[in-house]
């Protein structure tokens, strides 16, 4: 898939709001009108905020994961997605239609066609072969059974199960079902897949080899994801950008680097706190301007210095800093030098903070 | 004050109703009659149209075809027994009854227990008539259905209808319930018809719950046969009936044994036929 457009936005999740209970709409009126605040809509209408007034847009061939603890909403948002959950307020919009608009037979073909869904706990059916559920999806679409049949091998043999065809989901180990999970998930070949913490449920080594296989496959065929997740070190590993939940709110949405070196929040500070920085933050973040670094060290030569890319993470900094007998690392983009990692400015970089904190804290 | 002024009989308002229902809608009933004498007869005849060894080969061979060798040698020795104690017809006339009754409870229950799982409304206000239904004697529908029907086989089948629905549709209901939410979500998420989520979700999930039902069904309804034998519905029951008036302590215990056998049949044949798909595998 040669052509993406990254800028195109396939899920559009335009202030959506979703109140559990039996006074539901009367709790939202009351929100809309009078801003009352979680605790509020509890006490006077005994209903519950699952998620409250979020926005997120997930564009073509990105990984987009939400993060949160248990109670955060994230799973009611994933559901908002697909309308398995329909919005108490606020429009979700999938590749430019408004899920809420859609009759039954439109929404079920937009889940069928568009939309892919992985779960926690799997779901396979457990009268059926592996190769039978993979192929379910296509075969509630009234496919045939020879083509649909074929689908579902060569998505088995992606995910690496091409061996376990006739084998019933009981015979296959947590991680090898998940992968039939996701198996079904792309034979209907959508352009966006739902993930609800799929990985949560195995051990952490077959967790990680899964994260890793996940990342490389949707990204060898062009898919878009959202993947829910309790745990940064995992959005981090599969995220291109990251969506913090609390409470039902969306605290903050970037990239994992942006998460890390700037938090919006201390909830969010303390999350990131154990993270570790060495392949997250990168050259460009850490490097001192040039005409800084000359002021500094008068008559050295930019050209001698080793040189690196922006995109370079402080691991590698390191390891050329030390193989270098000179301070600095030059930092080198499309030919021209914009910057130059001091042994100052990275080891601040792997305290956690960026070379322009350390210039407003100076 | 006399208190005996306060006693009241129901049956003094149910019966001029059930007289009222035998003078207005006589031909509706006579019909059902009819419907049912056919069916019931047809079967009958179709069971008893072979030899006994022909059939009990027959059934056999069928029992090792859709069950295993073990089903198969039980509905030999079960037949078998029968044949030898003499009662070949009169089981033969049991497993008919059982047979239709069966089927028209579960084509009553399975929609009604369905509907119970969906509508929560609909099962809190048919419990209490199901409660009622298991809990009154049984013997107490056999009046008003001899009453519409007279002496005979329909009576008797209405009243084992009557009693084998319960279990099939509590059952049921609680089959689908059981269904786990994550599998429903599944046939949502994939765009799955309700059509295709019913039938290939939710049934195959409900399924071990189901046989358990449609068990308990053919068990009670072969229980209600037997009682059945009152109103000269014919077969085991008759014996089991004329071995208690005469005092032939010997019949009864044939008899008795017979129903025994025939309850396994059906019990073991039935659950091995409707199982066979999901035994295999199950590893």
């Amino acid at each position: 898939m040669a052509s993406i457009d990254a800028n195109e936005v396939l899920i559009d999740c335009q202030s959506v709001w979703k109140i559990f209970g039996d006074k539901a709409p009367a709790a939202m009126e009351a929100v809309a009108k009078r801003g009352l605040s979680k605790k509020q809509i509890l006490q006077e209408y005994n209903c519950v905020v699952g998620v409250s007034d979020a926005s997120i847009q997930v564009r073509r061939g990105e990984i987009f994961c939400i993060m949160g603890l248990s109670g955060s909403g994230k799973s009611t948002l994933i559901r908002l997605l697909n309308r398995l959950i329909t919005p108490s307020l606020g429009k979700v919009l999938v590749k430019g239609k408004d899920l809420s608009a859609l009759d039954a037979a439109g929404l079920r073909q937009m889940r069928a066609q568009n939309i892919g869904m992985v779960f926690q706990s799997v779901a396979l059916l457990p009268h059926r072969t592996v190769l039978e559920n993979a192929a379910f999806g296509l075969e509630v679409q009234g496919i045939a059974k020879a083509e649909r049949n074929r689908t579902a091998t060569a998505a088995l043999e992606k995910v690496g199960l091409g061996d376990w065809l006739n084998r019933y989901p009981s015979e296959l180990s947590g991680g090898m079902q998940q992968r039939v999970g996701l198996a079904r998930a792309i034979a209907s070949d959508p352009e966006i897949i739902l993930m609800d913490e799929p990985f949560s449920a195995l051990d952490p080594l077959i967790r990680r080899q899964l994260q890793d296989e996940f990342r490389q496959l949707t990204k060898e065929l062009g898919k878009s994801a959202v993947f829910i997740t309790h745990d940064l070190d995992e959005a981090i590993r599969i995220g291109d950008r990251i969506a913090i939940m609390k409470d039902g709110v969306i605290i903050q949405v970037g990239t994992a680097e942006d998460i890390v070196l700037n938090p919006a929040d201390q909830y969010v500070a303390d999350f990131v706190a154990g993270i570790s920085r060495l392949h997250l933050i990168k050259a460009h973040s850490v490097m001192v301007p040039v005409a800084e670094y000359q002021r500094q060290h008068p008559g050295s030569d930019l050209a001698s210095l080793a040189k690196t890319t922006p995109e370079a993470d402080i691991d590698e900094l390191i390891g050329l800093t030390m193989q270098s007998d000179r301070d600095g690392i030059a930092v080198v983009d499309k030919g021209a030098a914009v910057g130059v990692v001091t042994a100052k400015s990275l080891l601040a970089g792997v305290k956690g903070t960026t070379t322009a904190e350390q210039a407003a804290a100076a | 004050m006399n208190l005996d002024s306060f006693q009241f009989s129901l049956g003094t308002y149910l019966a001029p109703a059930i007289d009222w229902l035998n003078a207005n809608f006589h031909p509706f009933f006579a019909l059902i009659s009819t419907v049912v004498e056919a069916v019931l007869s047809g079967i009958e005849a179709a069971l008893l149209a072979l030899p006994p060894y022909v059939l009990i080969a027959a059934v056999v061979l069928l029992a090792l075809v859709l069950v295993n060798i073990r089903v198969a040698i039980l509905a030999g020795l079960a037949l078998g027994f029968c044949l030898v104690m003499g009662l070949w017809v009169a089981s033969m006339q049991t497993i008919a009854l059982v047979t239709v009754a069966v089927a028209i409870s579960v084509l009553i229950a399975f929609p009604l227990g369905i509907l119970a799982s969906r509508v929560k409304a609909f099962e809190a206000a048919i419990r209490p008539v199901l409660d009622i239904m298991q809990t009154v004697p049984p013997w107490v529908y056999l009046i008003p259905a001899v009453m519409i029907f007279s002496l005979g086989r329909v009576p008797a089948i209405i009243a084992t209808i009557v009693y084998g629905i319960p279990p099939m549709l509590r059952l049921t209901t609680l089959a689908f319930n059981q269904v786990p939410k994550d599998l429903l979500e599944l046939g949502q998420a994939i765009g799955a018809s309700p059509r295709s989520i019913l039938f290939k979700i939710e049934i195959p999930a409900a399924k071990p719950t189901l046989l358990v039902g449609l068990n308990q069904c053919i068990l009670l309804s072969l229980a209600m046969v037997v009682l059945a034998g009152l109103v000269g519905a014919g077969g085991l029951g008759a014996e089991v009936t004329r071995g208690l008036t005469r005092m032939e302590m010997g019949l009864g215990l044939r008899a008795g044994l017979a129903i025994v056998a025939v309850a396994l049949l059906l019990d073991r044949f039935s659950r091995g036929a409707l199982q066979r798909n999901r035994t295999r595998p199950a590893g």
